[in-house]
């Protein structure tokens, strides 16, 4: 580095040095674009305006548990309020909104100013991308829905509960997240690849996402009040009920939705939840065929 | 040699973009002209290994475009001709980004980003958000990131588009300097003829996917057998006089071209003048101009 002089700042032009270090390859490449692109999910190393909206809506999220610890300490309960295990159902519309505002600024901006090329023109591949991608976008989900999970939890032990009683429904809400993040993320990711224009994304993510969980909720509401046995299926429909689906069955812990009916019902729970992840991600695969070949 | 191409060809569908290429390009400063359209950006992508060939082969730094891609990339640097610069991210941040995308580690990318962004010449300005900067800081924010990584080779896709004149000879500038300051080779491409006769050491003009011509800038711009001729008078009196006296002139404008069978003729205009009593202003050698290139050269060679 030139050093200035303190009272000019004059900068010496100390001519171009070549670089002689190290190159790493294709996985630190890929780890690299992982984190910047999770940092950007929060509008971190972005322009202040980026940061808004993800911390507003990470505020929101956390909001609740917050609340809920205060009361458990303020009533000297003997349990926790509030289910670890329902938490993120409640609040399904927060991650919605997250999802639909965030992941076209992970992908959208990319195609939408030509960056593409940038990347393409580097040691690293299509597949190195994608998945970079992809990941950044589920780990950003999951830390958004995990935080107010974690804070109940830390909550419950300050406040003095036994941390067995805790742990259990922690650690359920946990892989439901995880497996939530994975499906929210891929479903996001593929609309936001679509289009390069932002405000068109947000609006196709919210949509679809919206119709799923609202057909879902009236077709599944409409099937109780009829008796109707398999109920419990329209819960495939939406990412958000699908999860709470395969949480109940295959983990435990109370939940507020019908509970898919011995192994076939939870098999085919976590059928659709895989089919989901791949189907995403083969199609993103294919639409960054398309953008590479421009 | 820098790059090596064989019966390169590309083609898209029934459009074939590049046609039967074959040339040999050595380090320096390499311009590659032709029309917009001519296959100068997919050249490129096909040099970078990005663009499959049809048919033929090409080497970049001894390396095979069709299997070693990934290498390649590692030690060439790519400007694109189009906007690629996210507009919510500094310059500092954004080049430091794309030096770890060349697998340069988080430390190493800092300092090679300061020192870079200072040689392109962005100072202050390099902490704010790109979408604030004027078509000159993009172009140089766009060099920056090309060079970060500190490549053998660089390709510039038309690097001046876009400028005014002042920005246009800074960006030339900066192109002589990256070969000659930084020992960094550079393929630039240009649809100008003549923009690119002052930094380049070889010409390498395209039309329609085809080679027109390779050759270097002191061929192409070789002094010629034409001596200009300009007096402080109309020049057509003097022009009937010159003919009278045995020399072949044309009337161009102001000026006068007359051929130069040999030495004796420039006696002989400088007697004619004196004779006429005209003041000479100018009697010069009059250098070939690249736009030539295109009125001579019907086929390769």
């Amino acid at each position: 580095m030139s050093t200035p002089t303190p009272s000019a700042g004059v900068i010496h032009d100390i001519g171009y040095r070549h670089y002689s270090g190290e190159r790493r390859g294709r996985r630190y490449i890929r780890r690299s674009l992982y984190a910047d692109s999770l940092r950007g999910a929060y509008g971190l190393g972005r322009s202040a305006r980026n940061k808004i909206t993800p911390a507003i809506l990470f505020a929101v999220m956390c909001l609740p548990a917050a609340v809920m610890v205060a009361i458990t300490a303020a009533t000297n309960g003997s349990e926790l309020v509030g289910e670890y295990t329902s938490y993120v159902l409640n609040l399904q519309m927060v991650v919605l909104i997250y999802v639909a505002a965030q992941a076209p600024a992970l992908v959208s901006r990319d195609l939408r100013f030509g960056v593409m090329s940038l990347y393409f023109s580097r040691p690293l591949e299509r597949v190195d991308y994608v998945v970079a991608k992809y990941l950044a976008m589920a780990s950003a989900v999951f830390v958004l829905t995990m935080a107010p999970l974690t804070i109940m939890f830390v909550g419950a032990l300050i406040v003095g509960l036994p941390i067995s009683d805790q742990v259990p429904d922690y650690l359920r809400a946990a892989g439901g997240a995880g497996l939530l993040s994975l499906i929210l993320g891929g479903i996001a990711l593929v609309i936001a690849g679509i289009t390069p224009r932002r405000g068109l994304a947000v609006a196709a993510i919210i949509a679809v996402l919206l119709v799923l969980s609202g057909v879902q909720a009236v077709l599944q509401g409409i099937a109780q009040a009829e008796g109707y046995d398999g109920a419990v299926y329209f819960s495939l429909l939406s990412p958000f009920t699908l999860v709470q689906g395969i949480q109940s069955s295959l983990l435990g812990g109370s939940s507020p939705l019908p509970e898919p009916p011995g192994v076939t019902g939870a098999l085919a729970f976590l059928g659709v939840a895989v089919l989901l992840i791949a189907v995403s991600f083969a199609a993103l695969q294919w639409r960054y065929r398309r953008v590479a070949a421009k | 040699m820098l790059i090596v191409t064989e019966g390169l060809t590309k083609r898209f569908g029934q459009v074939t973009a590049v046609s039967d290429l074959t040339v040999s390009i050595d380090t320096g400063v390499v311009g590659l002209i032709g029309a917009n359209g001519a296959g100068k950006s997919t050249l490129i992508k096909m040099l970078l290994g990005l663009l499959p060939a049809t048919d033929g082969s090409a080497t970049v730094l001894d390396l095979d475009v069709a299997t070693a891609g990934t290498e390649i990339r590692e030690r060439v640097g790519y400007m694109p001709e189009h906007d690629c610069l996210p507009p919510d991210v500094s310059a500092t941040d954004f080049v430091v980004h794309m030096a770890r995308m060349s697998g340069l580690p988080a430390t190493a990318a800092r300092e090679r980003t300061a020192d870079i962004l200072r040689h392109v010449g962005l100072y202050e300005e390099r902490y704010r958000p790109i979408g604030g900067y004027s078509t000159g800081m993009r172009q140089r924010v766009k060099l920056g990131q090309a060079l970060v990584h500190d490549p053998q080779l660089v390709f510039l896709d038309e690097p001046t588009n876009g400028l005014d004149p002042a920005g246009r000879d800074d960006m030339l500038g900066l192109i002589a300097r990256i070969n000659s300051d930084f020992g960094i080779s550079v393929l630039v491409t240009s649809h100008l003829l003549g923009e690119l006769e002052r930094v380049c050491d070889h010409i390498v003009v395209i039309d329609a996917g085809r080679l027109l011509r390779a050759t270097s800038t002191a061929d192409v711009t070789a002094v010629s057998e034409v001596v200009i001729v300009e007096v402080d008078e109309p020049a057509d009196p003097l022009a009937a006089l010159l003919e009278a006296a045995g020399l072949t002139v044309r009337v161009v404008g102001r000026l006068l071209e007359v051929e130069l069978r040999d030495d004796s003729a420039y006696d002989i205009v400088r007697d004619t003048v004196v004779k006429a009593g005209l003041g000479l202003i100018r009697m010069e050698r009059r250098r070939h101009r690249m736009a030539e290139i295109f009125e001579t050269a019907g086929s390769p060679g």
